[in-house]
């Protein structure tokens, strides 16, 4: 079953998706990448009904893409994810509305997030829960799907918001592990990605 | 041959000028003198008002809450202020697009809108009126104070062209030449807000005509950050603040060090 996950730690945002593409009760492929890159510093995982999935994360992807040639600046992650969740929101009132779960982690470099106090780090993490319904929420945390079960539980317990990158990842991989017990139908690979100062780059766990 | 190429907006010269937004342009500087200074913690705008009279009765001047008098300095956003020199109907026109430019943005995006997109979207408006026929063009320039999390502080200029640029301290209306002249001998990189207030007081007193500067003749604006709630605050004086401003300022020539805060 899909399942996602996402946490902020000091100067970075951690994404994670699994990459099992099912029909029904059959196992299609297990090397799908259901994340998306969205600009220099802003990534997503989606997931729901396939199809939508693909298709509202590409619509977003090129408009965001537009946002950034029309105006030499991407948006920031509070911008970017306001304006996903108002697309959903519009979509799931229209007569074919859109069925995707996504996490929004984004890395705000703009002068005014880069304070005092995180200057070493080159600006904020941002992370945001948004489901099908339109609903978003900025957390520290979150995850999506039967997974999310297991894993906000761990994470209410292990999450630390000052966390190193390597305590990030180790967090983010009590939470797979956990999942991979437990869980009757858990899926074998994960795509993970980070997202700080430097970028989006992918990680291996 | 005069009245060939300068009755359409959109219709060429031989020698390549479109006549008519020249004129609008050379409109603008015979209209009241608007005045902007990029300092380090914000940006002061002031303008000069020609519309002024004993029998004027300004009890019922919309303020719309902000403070001023609502001639020539408007607040278009919660993040910028913007001060209009040339035709005050079209400018009130303009003011109230981009407002509504301002509050899509925020809808949209649930950001307030950076400064450089809103002079952008009322450039793009202005442009296409040098380019459709039949309608005449804006007769309008603003400058621009904002602040926005980008770029933090900024002023830009916009002409009724639809060309807008960035600025540290500049000049719209009449006499804009002089003051531009004085601007470029005073002006210093990382001015305070102090020492730009005060310049452009000196700056508008030696610019308009009239010997003794006044809350009737003069509207006065500062964009800064509040230090609590670290948002952009914009300030329009109202006019018994430019009067505590401008006696503040006449002491405080002599001793520069004196709080030059309105009351």
């Amino acid at each position: 079953m899909e399942c996602s996950f996402a946490l902020t730690g000091n100067g970075y945002v951690l994404v994670a998706s699994d990459t099992t593409a099912a029909r029904s009760i059959v196992k299609m492929k297990t090397d799908e990448d259901k994340t998306k890159v969205l600009g220099p510093h802003l990534v997503m995982t989606y997931s729901g009904e396939p199809g939508d999935t693909v298709q509202f994360a590409e619509f977003v992807e090129r408009n965001l893409r537009l946002h950034q040639i029309r105006h030499h600046q991407a948006l920031r992650p509070q911008s970017a994810a306001s304006w996903i969740r108002r697309a959903l929101a519009d979509s799931l009132r229209s007569r074919s509305p859109y069925a995707v779960n996504l996490l929004v982690g984004g890395f705000d470099t703009s002068v005014a997030a880069i304070r005092e106090e995180t200057e070493a780090v080159g600006g904020e993490p941002k992370l945001y829960w948004i489901d099908y319904l339109g609903t978003m929420a900025e957390v520290p945390f979150a995850a999506h799907g039967y997974g999310s079960y297991f894993a906000l539980s761990l994470l209410d317990r292990y999450h630390n918001p000052q966390a190193s990158l390597d305590e990030g990842i180790a967090t983010l991989r009590r939470c797979i592990d956990e999942v991979s017990k437990r869980l009757i139908v858990a899926p074998s690979n994960y795509k993970v990605r980070v997202v700080d100062k430097d970028g989006v780059r992918e990680v291996e766990l | 041959m005069a009245r060939r190429y300068d009755s359409r907006t959109t219709i060429f010269s031989p020698d390549g000028h479109l006549y008519q937004i020249e004129y609008a342009m050379e409109a603008i500087s015979h209209a009241g003198t608007v005045l902007g200074v990029l300092a380090k913690d914000g940006v002061v705008l002031a303008a000069e008002k020609k519309v002024t009279g004993k029998l004027l009765d300004l009890s019922a001047a919309s303020t719309g809450g902000f403070g001023g008098s609502g001639e020539k300095i408007f607040m278009l956003n919660t993040n910028v202020v913007a001060g209009v020199a040339g035709l005050t109907a079209d400018a009130n026109s303009l003011v109230n697009y981009a407002r509504q430019a301002a509050q899509q943005h925020l809808f949209r995006y649930n950001e307030d809108i950076p400064v450089e997109q809103l002079a952008q979207r009322l450039c793009d408006l202005k442009q296409g009126y040098t380019q459709y026929g039949g309608l005449r063009p804006f007769g309008v320039s603003l400058l621009y104070a904002g602040w926005d999390p980008h770029y933090q502080f900024q002023l830009y200029h916009s002409d009724p062209s639809g060309n807008y640029s960035g600025w540290k301290a500049t000049c719209i209306g009449a006499n804009n030449g002089t003051a531009q002249s004085l601007l470029k001998q005073e002006y210093k990189d990382d001015i305070t807000m102090e020492d730009a207030i005060g310049l452009v007081m000196r700056t508008m007193s030696k610019t308009m005509d009239s010997t003794t500067l006044g809350s009737e003749k003069l509207e006065f604006a500062t964009l800064t950050i509040d230090p609590k709630t670290k948002t952009p605050l914009a300030k329009i004086y109202r006019p018994a603040e430019v009067d505590a401003l401008l006696k503040k300022h006449d002491l405080a020539k002599k001793d520069e060090d004196t709080e030059m805060k309105a009351a």
